[in-house]
């Protein structure tokens, strides 16, 4: 039976009892019941495109009843009229084709939804439905009920629809045009024979060629001239000046031919290079658009939350409708908004989000509680003390780090080298002009523009775009996602590296679990285990995972007293699990550590303690690090951990300890006053600040589709012992491109070499042009790929 | 040979004629997802067996 897999969610089926419907098997009622719904609505084929597609659907009751606050809803809303209304909702369980068909035949399950489409790669969904037949909380439900429960937070409430930026395919667009019609006009004169009929069209062609050229200039190169004016503008040489002054040079000269009836111009590489430059930036940006890199807590808070009225009245608000006084009511697992007093008598609170820290605590009633944390407990009540955006998480934002658009305050590889690029071009240029005037002014002329032409940093400019696009799917593929390709370039420049604890280099899945005590009998194991079946405690889960399987018993009079422990009958043995206050134990609330203790019929036998589970690889990876880069680690724990890192880990390590989160970021600020170029590995919100001042902020991640704080990177939690892996690759990406930048200097000798003789005839240019183009694209990327081959054998 | 005043300008058009269709296509959004589409075509088949037997449309959770 174990190895039974829920046709629904394919997880393994352990309830005893059998849960069937249509001769197959389900893990549990709620993954029984979406099957029902799809078999009822002939839609079983959903289990056809892929194996056992599904999620099993949580219990949501009330969690969405802020959608009847109309407000809100039409905050939430696209496009709003009449009988028609749209929305777009996130829903981060899209991950196969059968999501994809079951999203998307939403009208077969529900009267008013007109079409819904799905967006795979957004896993997003945008309904279209009937407002006056089905509410936008019927359908919420729906989704929820079938699996699919969308992720609705503050971040929805107030973005408006965002306009995609689509002026880069179109300049693509343009640009390819322009260059396919040019390259087949321009055939004829590659053949320069005086023929009768050559000559007779030469003109026709020459002006239709120079009319295609007119939208690639203009429109196309563009970028180039903002760019390369904006450079000037701020003093600082980058490799966008060398490229506008040679198309700009590229495209006069060429017209001057033409009008001089010199000869045919340049104009077939001129948008050739154009339209290369342009597909290596398209190459670039790879993004990941089901991940968020710019996330604060408005996408961790919810959008509305429920306040009692001074009548005694429930109702939904808006969370930045609250104030100072309100009594909020706050349901399980819902997640605190502000910072308040709690009015409820005892909760829990999973601070998990804000500190890394798996285990709850407990709060009694007139304790703080504060934003950030998810309610554990019963329902609670509680009364505001600071609105949204005072509250104490909430302020790291207003640091400055996260108002000012962060400019890229670096110079990349390609900048630097343009610095030297650029004057010894132009001194080039000026010698040869220099040496020509004496001897004929015309050449002088035509060697001045033909070497800013041919030495036009056509295959510096590709070299980067190509090398850290492809790079960037490297990486992706080995579940390291940057933001964008400049990150590769910050990667390959750190030298400290700080990594949080909590979350980062321990693990929130699972814990060491030692126990310490009395020896306990098999009996007892068993009826413990089956005591914490009932419970939904994290650390009881912890516990009931770490125990061995046994049979089921009769559990009688089980009873959780929230914040203390649970208590149940077994077989006539009464048993208490619980903290060391429930049992009456107090002087051990004063070690720092997170334990479970056991009592059974009244007599203490020991306790199960949980230590913290380091990541897999983690020494290694440490020891890997260590030779080239110095290793910090930055907690927000106390010092409990301290000994068991020190023995862990290489020597040098070195570990702090009681930071809050602004004392992280001021840490990193320090560090980089001192020069270091620091990589911040973090998880939690509390390393938001740290994350957003280190030089790379890569945040590490159990489910990359959600939660994870701003950053320039996000690594998934799998994976995280290749970080040595990805940084030495990043490190060979720079120097493929620095051998790269030496191919295309040894092109450029030799085209200068014609060019400056006064050789550079349209045709050389033309075979010059492609040739390097298409040798550096391919050299980059063969070397990247190679490169990524080889340090993972190496590695592994 | 002058009627190639007349070709080229009829290439030159048919060719103005692809580039506008190709511009209408990144307007109308079709570049901005280019997985969904792909996976969404292998489902029509689906769609056509079950419309034909007519399916109850009845809304299933009402809370």
């Amino acid at each position: 039976m174990d190895a039974q897999k829920c046709f629904h969610c394919g997880l393994d089926i352990v309830k005893l009892e059998r849960i069937e419907f249509d001769t197959k098997d389900f893990c549990c009622n709620g993954c029984k019941t979406v099957y029902e719904i799809f078999s009822l609505n002939d839609m079983t084929c959903y289990y056809d495109f892929e194996k056992s597609p599904g999620a099993t659907p949580l219990d949501i009751k009330g969690k969405y009843d802020f959608l009847d606050n109309e407000s809100i809803v039409s905050k939430l809303l696209e496009f709003q009229e009449d009988a028609t209304a749209i929305v777009s909702l996130n829903i981060p369980h899209i991950h196969c084709s059968s999501c994809i068909w079951i999203l998307e035949n939403l009208q077969r399950l529900q009267k008013g939804i007109n079409s819904s489409q799905v967006n795979f790669p957004e896993k997003k969904v945008r309904i279209t439905f009937n407002p006056k037949i089905v509410s936008l909380k019927t359908i919420v439900n729906l989704i929820s009920s079938i699996g699919y429960e969308p992720y609705i937070s503050l971040e929805n409430y107030e973005t408006k629809k965002s306009t995609i930026d689509r002026s880069l395919t179109y300049k693509l667009g343009v640009a390819f045009f322009c260059f396919g019609n040019i390259m087949l006009l321009s055939f004829p004169e590659y053949f320069e024979v005086s023929e009768y009929w050559l000559d007779h069209y030469r003109g026709f062609f020459r002006w239709l060629i120079f009319a295609l050229s007119v939208p690639s200039f203009f429109y196309s190169a563009s970028g180039y001239y903002v760019s390369a004016y904006k450079s000037i503008k701020s003093g600082m040489l980058n490799i966008d000046i060398p490229i506008a002054l040679g198309i700009v040079i590229f495209f006069i000269r060429s017209t001057f031919d033409i009008v001089m009836n010199y000869g045919s111009g340049f104009f077939d590489s001129l948008t050739g290079l154009i339209f290369f430059m342009l597909l290596g930036k398209m190459f670039q940006i790879k993004t990941y658009s089901f991940l968020s890199f710019e996330r604060d807590f408005k996408s961790y808070f919810p959008i509305a939350i429920t306040k009692i009225n001074s009548n005694n009245s429930e109702e939904s608000v808006p969370i930045y409708d609250i104030q100072k006084g309100d009594r909020l009511v706050i349901r399980n697992q819902e997640l605190i908004p502000v910072d308040g007093i709690l009015i409820s008598e005892k909760t829990e609170i999973d601070y998990s989000f804000v500190t890394g820290e798996a285990i709850p605590i407990t709060k009694k009633s007139g304790d703080k509680v504060f934003a950030g944390g998810k309610q554990m407990g019963k329902i609670i009540e509680m009364e505001v003390l600071q609105s949204v955006s005072q509250s104490y998480l909430t302020q790291l934002w207003s640091n400055a780090i996260f108002q000012k658009n962060v400019e890229q305050h670096h110079k990349t590889i390609t900048d630097k080298i343009s610095r030297y690029f650029t004057p010894i071009l132009l001194l080039i240029a000026f010698a040869g002009f220099g040496y020509w005037i004496f001897i004929d002014a015309n050449i002088a002329f035509n060697v001045f523009t033909a070497v800013l032409i041919v030495a036009c940093p056509c295959a510096l400019a590709l070299t980067a775009p190509f090398t850290f696009g492809n790079v960037l799917r490297i990486l992706g593929k080995q579940k390291f996602y940057l933001k964008n390709a400049i990150v590769i370039e910050q990667l390959a420049k750190v030298d400290t590296i700080v990594f949080d604890k909590t979350g980062t280099i321990t693990t929130n899945k699972k814990s060491n679990i030692t126990y310490e005590g009395k020896p306990l009998s098999e009996e007892n194991c068993i009826a413990i285990k089956n005591v914490l079946r009932a419970s939904n405690h994290p650390l009881s889960r912890m516990l009931y995972d770490f125990l061995l399987e046994a049979n089921r018993l009769n559990v009688m009079d089980y009873e959780e007293i929230v914040g203390k422990g649970i208590q149940a009958k077994i077989d006539g043995d009464f048993i208490q699990i619980g903290s060391a206050s429930f049992l009456g134990k107090l002087e051990e609330n004063s070690i720092q550590q997170t334990a479970v203790h056991i009592m059974i019929n009244e007599v203490y036998l020991g306790k199960y303690i949980f230590n913290n589970q380091y990541r897999e690889g983690l020494v290694s990876l440490f020891n890997n690090l260590k030779a080239n880069y110095q290793i910090k680690i930055l907690s927000g724990d106390n010092e409990g951990e301290r000994s068991t890192l020190e023995a862990m880990l290489p020597k040098g390590v070195e570990l702090i300890f009681n930071q809050k989160p602004e004392q992280k970021l001021e840490f990193i600020k320090k560090l980089q006053e001192e020069g270091k170029n620091v990589m911040m590995v973090g998880d939690g919100l509390n390393d938001a600040g740290a994350l957003a001042q280190s030089n790379v902020g890569v945040s590490i991640s159990e489910n990359v589709n959600v939660f994870s704080p701003a950053c320039d990177a996000i690594l998934d939690a799998s994976e995280f012992e290749k970080l040595g892996y990805f940084l030495r690759l990043s490190k060979k990406s720079i120097s493929v491109i620095k051998m790269s930048f030496a191919l295309s200097l040894l092109y450029n000798v030799v085209g200068l070499s014609f060019a400056i003789t006064g050789n550079l005839s349209p045709i050389i240019a033309a075979i010059i042009m492609p040739l390097s183009t298409v040798t550096i694209v391919s050299f980059v990327t063969l070397m990247s790929n190679f490169y990524s081959k080889k340090l993972k054998f190496k590695n592994f | 040979m002058s009627v190639i005043y007349l070709l080229i300008p009829i290439s030159i058009v048919l060719a103005i004629g692809f580039f506008i269709a190709f511009i209408r296509a990144v307007k109308s959004g079709q570049y901005d997802d280019d997985y969904t589409p792909s996976v969404r075509m292998l489902f029509d088949d689906e769609l056509i067996q079950s419309n034909v037997k007519k399916p109850k449309a009845e809304s299933q959770e009402n809370q």
